[in-house]
Parts: structure tokens; C-alpha cells; sequence
């Protein structure tokens, strides 16, 4: 009986990775259509890993992060969150509002006009990871609003980690660059999915649980 | 020569003068500082989730929960010698990181641990001298065990010295 992330086999995590490739390809022909350039995908490292491990790999607990939380419901439940240093956030909100007058580079504030350019990637990268999920199981999974926030990594990973507490402390972790024209953008997606639907993933998949 | 020692998520310890102990990012989680002045005794704790109770079926990570955290804590500090009587706490964390619609349970938790927090010291009869809580911001926290100062960063560079 499976109970927490920790008792995944290999073959689980394998159908998780597979998972993470769909979605991550999903979202770069997303991703090139909003930005209107061509996006490239390097082959998302999914890894099934502890909390510090992740942190490390955003910069450390401290670093400055913008992290976009949507919540998933219905036949699937659990939390996606999209999460960017803040300096690639800079380059996205560069690249998505290049037409628009900047006012000021070294503005502390970041404007709400960049905060909902941000925030609408975000939701689009954590829909294409459920939605590939919900193509290969046929599952019906609802989402709720992106929500946004920026402050130090190790503050915002703990939110879906707390939320989903009970399951263990490892999380699904996912590393993907994009690569457009000129830039290369480093993003990272936490997905935390309650352990009944990881059950129901792999049973509508064939696998044995 | 003073050490820092690092406290992760789910984890607390115990040290003395001149020692400094750090915790870092809290969100939503809580770290609680306790102290005993008088042998400059002092630990560090970073709960994630306000209660034990639905999990006790269950093996579970002590060092994860408000209320079993804080109870082990202060045992460990009374083998060391600490008198509860003199036992002192400052607290902070608890934010909701993320602005969600009113009523959704996603905000919640970090109310409900800073609450779970302050019952279990005052259980204890332990006080709450200081407290950088609630809100909307991460933070770290230092706790310098020479002094019983707890000092709180954020990135909004606004450090508070309680």
C-alpha cells in the first residue's frame, strides 16, 4: 500500500518523469506562442527529491524567487507551483512587455502590469503539466486561479510542502530550460499530488500500486 | 570560538553560549526560540504544521509539529540543567505567502500554527517576550545564545532585534 513518495519504484517515478516531459512540452509551445519567438526545450530533469535539495537547486533558501501557486481539484488533487529566480522573471517580463515603455530597471517595485505577465506563465506552465495529466488518465481535474508571490524560495516551497505534510517529505521537483531567440531561462515546477491521486494515476495508467 | 548552527525544516536543536542558531525562510512555518537567561541555555525550533493529533496513527517526525516539537525541546533543555520556571520564548513566522481568495484553506496554516505555538507555551507557563509573526513575508531567524536576542531577516531588508 503505497503511503508516501518515498515507496515510488523506479518504474513510478519513470511514468512521473513521462509526465513531466509531456507537460513540459505542452508548455514550450505555449510558451512560443505567447512570446512569439521560437522556444526550445532542453528535457525536463524530473527528480523525486527532499526539500533542502530543492531549495539548493533554486539558489538556496534566501534567494529571491517568484513563485506562482495553482491549486488542482476534482478527480486529482494537489498543488503545482511554477517557481523562476528572480532574474529570469526579469527576463520574461522583459521579453513578454518589450513593446511597452520601461519605466525604470532598478525599480524596487515590480509593477502589477510584469506581476500579471508572471503570473499568467505561471498558470499556463502548471495547466500544461495537468493537463497532460489529465490527457493520459482521462482524469477530470479542475484548477483554481494563479496566485503569485515573491520572497525567498525556501518560504514559498513550504507552502505546498506543509499543505501536503501528511504525505512525506520528498517532493516531485522538476528542472526544464527554455531557450529562446537570445535568452535561456531556467524554471523549476514543484507538483505535489495527494497520495490517493497518485494511486489513481498509476492504476488508470496499468501500473500495478 | 562561537558556531552557527543551521536548524533545517521539521528539525530543532539545542546549544549554549556563545553559539548562534539560525533557521531559514520561514513562511508559513514557525520558529520558536527558547531561552534560560541564567545558564545562557537556549534552542531553535522549525515546526511546519500546528498539531499531532490526526497523525498519531501514524510514525511521525516529532520535530514536524508545534505541539510535540516544543514539549521535546524543552526536555532536552531541562536535562541540561534548565529550570522551567525561567524558561523564556520569542517566536516568528507564520506568514500567508500567497494572497489567496478569503475563505480558501491554502492561507490558513500559518495563523493556525502561530496560534498552536502560543497555546503550547502558555501550557507550559513558558512567556512570549517577543514575536515577529503572521503577515505576508518570509523570514530568517538568528538567535544568539550569549545574549537571548532573536534577530529577524527579511528580504524586504527590514531586520528586526527583539
Amino acid at each position: 500500500m503505497l503511503k508516501n513518495y518515498e515507496e515510488l519504484s523506479e518504474m513510478h517515478i519513470d511514468v512521473l518523469r513521462e509526465i513531466g516531459n509531456i507537460g513540459a512540452g505542452n508548455a514550450a509551445t505555449a510558451l512560443a506562442t505567447i512570446l512569439d519567438e521560437k522556444v526550445e526545450i532542453s528535457l525536463p530533469v524530473v527528480k523525486i527529491t527532499d526539500f533542502d535539495t530543492a531549495v539548493r537547486a533554486l539558489g538556496g533558501a534566501e534567494s529571491m524567487t517568484v513563485g506562482v501557486l495553482v491549486s488542482f481539484f476534482g478527480e486529482a488533487n494537489g498543488m503545482i507551483m511554477f517557481l523562476l529566480k528572480m532574474e529570469d522573471a526579469k527576463k520574461v517580463m522583459s521579453i513578454l512587455l518589450r513593446d511597452y515603455e520601461e519605466e525604470d530597471e532598478d525599480a524596487e517595485e515590480i509593477s502589477e502590469m510584469k506581476l500579471s505577465a508572471i503570473r499568467e506563465i505561471g498558470n499556463i506552465l502548471g495547466s500544461s503539466y495537468i493537463n497532460s495529466i489529465a490527457t493520459l488518465t482521462g482524469l477530470q481535474i479542475n484548477l483554481t486561479v494563479p496566485y503569485i508571490a515573491i520572497d525567498m524560495a525556501g518560504a514559498l516551497m513550504s507552502v505546498p510542502i506543509i499543505e501536503f505534510g501528511a504525505v512525506g517529505d520528498k517532493i516531485m521537483f522538476i528542472e526544464e530550460v527554455f531557450s529562446g531567440s537570445e535568452n535561456n531561462l531556467r524554471s523549476n515546477v514543484i507538483m505535489f499530488a495527494q497520495i490517493d491521486t497518485l494511486k489513481l494515476i498509476m492504476e488508470r495508467l496499468g501500473l500495478e500500486i | 570560538m562561537s558556531q552557527t548552527l543551521v536548524i533545517g525544516i521539521s528539525d530543532y536543536a539545542v546549544s549554549q553560549k556563545p553559539n548562534i542558531l539560525v533557521t531559514y525562510a520561514l513562511g508559513s512555518c514557525v520558529g520558536i526560540c527558547l531561552y534560560d537567561s541564567k545558564l545562557q541555555i537556549g534552542g531553535l525550533s522549525h515546526i511546519m504544521l500546528p498539531d499531532s493529533g490526526q497523525f498519531s496513527h501514524q510514525e511521525i517526525n516529532r520535530m514536524k509539529f508545534a505541539d510535540t516539537a516544543i514539549v521535546d525541546m524543552v526536555k532536552e533543555m531541562r536535562a541540561l540543567g534548565c529550570d522551567l520556571r525561567r524558561i523564556t520564548a520569542k517566536i516568528a513566522g507564520g506568514a500567508r505567502m500567497f494572497q489567496v481568495q478569503p475563505g480558501s484553506q491554502i492561507g490558513s496554516i500559518g495563523d493556525r500554527n502561530v496560534d498552536s505555538v502560543k497555546q503550547i507555551l502558555s501550557s507550559l507557563h513558558i512567556p512570549i517576550l517577543a514575536e515577529e509573526t503572521r503577515k505576508n513575508y518570509g523570514r530568517t531567524v538568528y538567535f544568539d545564545l550569549g545574549t537571548g536576542v532573536m534577530k529577524v531577516h527579511s528580504l524586504n531588508k527590514k531586520i528586526a532585534e527583539v
